[in-house]
């Protein structure tokens, strides 16, 4: 028992450093995309995963990251699945995720979902500019660089940044 | 590599038995093909960030669309005598459903293999598709099928925001400018004649009713004409009157558009079988 319990902390460790491609800066311990690390006697270890968007092409180089960073480290018993449901959110990531990607630039998820009904032109919910604080920004496109984030304009700073839209 | 599976010529290749893979194959031809015409403004869009948002939402289409194919090659493979394509005698694949059917095989209404036209068009195109899929996927995600219901689940999310953009594109056009309101009209007189087919079951949505697997689409024609009606309102747009409607694609006939498409999506696993990135 011990020993499988050692088993899946470690397993959670080394993929702590498996990082999202296109945010480097965040774990996908921090995404939030590792839903559970199963381990029992004498069995493959089992990760299961869960994308963040439905076409977010760094979901197949993540499973490849995995692969390799157990691998890197003796473990080749495993099996990754990926499963849909629960629906992935943006409440999943981690509060240092968070602060991470405020460092690197851009804008975390709102606390709280405020945005997510089909209403036309409805007043957008207030972003935090992750240079200058200001909460005095602009929508620019719902649609950004990647699936996961809208692009703002900072009226204050005048600093275009990217914000990691609430899901 | 792989072992072939067990594929049985006598019957009809655009028919599998098995209801579920031809509804799954629908869904994923829906999502597929409508990703395939939205890309193509990549590079194209009127600015930079609409460019951004139109190939944004392709991407979620594709997404979609792969998890429906990755489902129906497992129905597939997992029954012993289900037609894949007379083509391949290996075991299916997202690839494989996508890349080798022909034009009979595939199942999407009519809407999405319309041609992309001018910027209008295709902001239509999106809003009825969209308005459609919102309220099917509000349906699906309780579905009796636990990978269609997580698939639709899924992607509600992102159909949100699909079916948001679109909306106000459509006002934007339509209450716009003299030439906007004309353009967006124009798509209106075009594209309406393919929008009832959305809302007639095909025989395997039918089949898949009772046991709760398929939503009925019928019930959706009526909230999907006030969602249309009142976004028309706004947009100064008039709700079109009765017209001859078209449908077939859910069966497998297409207008000559979707020949294009396959031809040209198709092309390089036809003309190099097997090549990967």
């Amino acid at each position: 028992m011990g020993d499988e319990k050692n088993i899946a902390a470690e397993v959670l460790k080394i993929l702590e450093t498996v990082t999202d491609p296109e945010v480097p800066v965040l774990s996908i311990i921090d995404l939030g995309i590792v839903r559970k690390v199963e381990t029992a006697d004498q069995q493959a270890v089992k990760i299961i995963i869960t994308p963040t968007y439905t076409g977010c092409p760094a979901m197949d180089v993540i499973r490849t990251s995995i692969r390799l960073a157990l691998i890197e480290h003796g473990i080749t018993d495993f099996e990754i699945k990926t499963v849909l449901s629960p629906a992935w959110s943006t409440d999943w990531m981690t509060d240092s995720g968070k602060q991470k990607l405020k460092v690197y630039g851009i804008a975390p998820p709102n606390l709280k979902q405020q945005v997510c009904t089909p209403g036309v032109f409805q007043e957008e919910e207030a972003i935090q500019c992750p240079h200058c604080n200001s909460y005095n920004t602009q929508l620019i496109s719902r649609f950004g660089s990647t699936p996961c984030k809208a692009l703002y304009k900072c009226n204050e700073c005048k600093e275009p940044f990217d914000y990691f839209k609430c899901h | 590599m792989n072992s072939p599976v067990n594929i049985s010529t006598s019957q009809p290749i655009n028919q599998s038995t098995n209801q579920l893979i031809n509804y799954t194959l629908h869904l994923a031809d829906n999502t597929l093909i409508l990703a395939q015409q939205n890309g193509a403004w990549c590079g194209h869009g009127p600015v930079l960030e609409q460019d951004i948002a139109i190939t944004n939402i392709s991407l979620d289409l594709l997404g979609q669309a792969r998890n429906f194919y990755q489902y129906a090659a497992e129905l597939i493979n997992q029954s012993t005598n289900q037609p894949v394509t007379q083509l391949t005698k290996q075991l299916a694949t997202e690839d494989t459903l996508a890349y080798l059917r022909d034009n009979r095989e595939f199942k999407n209404c009519l809407l999405v293999e319309q041609d992309n036209g001018d910027w209008g068009k295709t902001i239509l195109r999106q809003f009825f598709f969209s308005n459609y899929q919102y309220l099917l996927y509000e349906k699906m995600q309780y579905s009796n099928d636990e990978q269609l219901a997580a698939i639709a689940g899924k992607a509600l999310k992102e159909v949100t925001y699909h079916l948001r953009w679109s909306s106000e594109w459509v006002i934007r056009l339509g209450d716009g400018t003299v030439e906007s309101h004309e353009h967006i009209d124009t798509a209106v007189n075009e594209l309406w004649p393919y929008t009832d087919e959305l809302f007639i079951n095909a025989d395997y949505e039918t089949e898949l009713l009772h046991t709760n697997i398929a939503t009925d689409v019928t019930a959706l024609k009526k909230p999907w004409q006030e969602k249309t009606a009142a976004i028309f309102t706004e947009a100064t747009l008039p709700f079109p009157g009765n017209v001859f409607m078209k449908k077939g694609g859910k069966h497998g006939i297409h207008t000559e558009r979707l020949g294009y498409i396959l031809a040209e999506m198709q092309f390089l696993q036809r003309a190099y079988p097997n090549s990967i990135w």
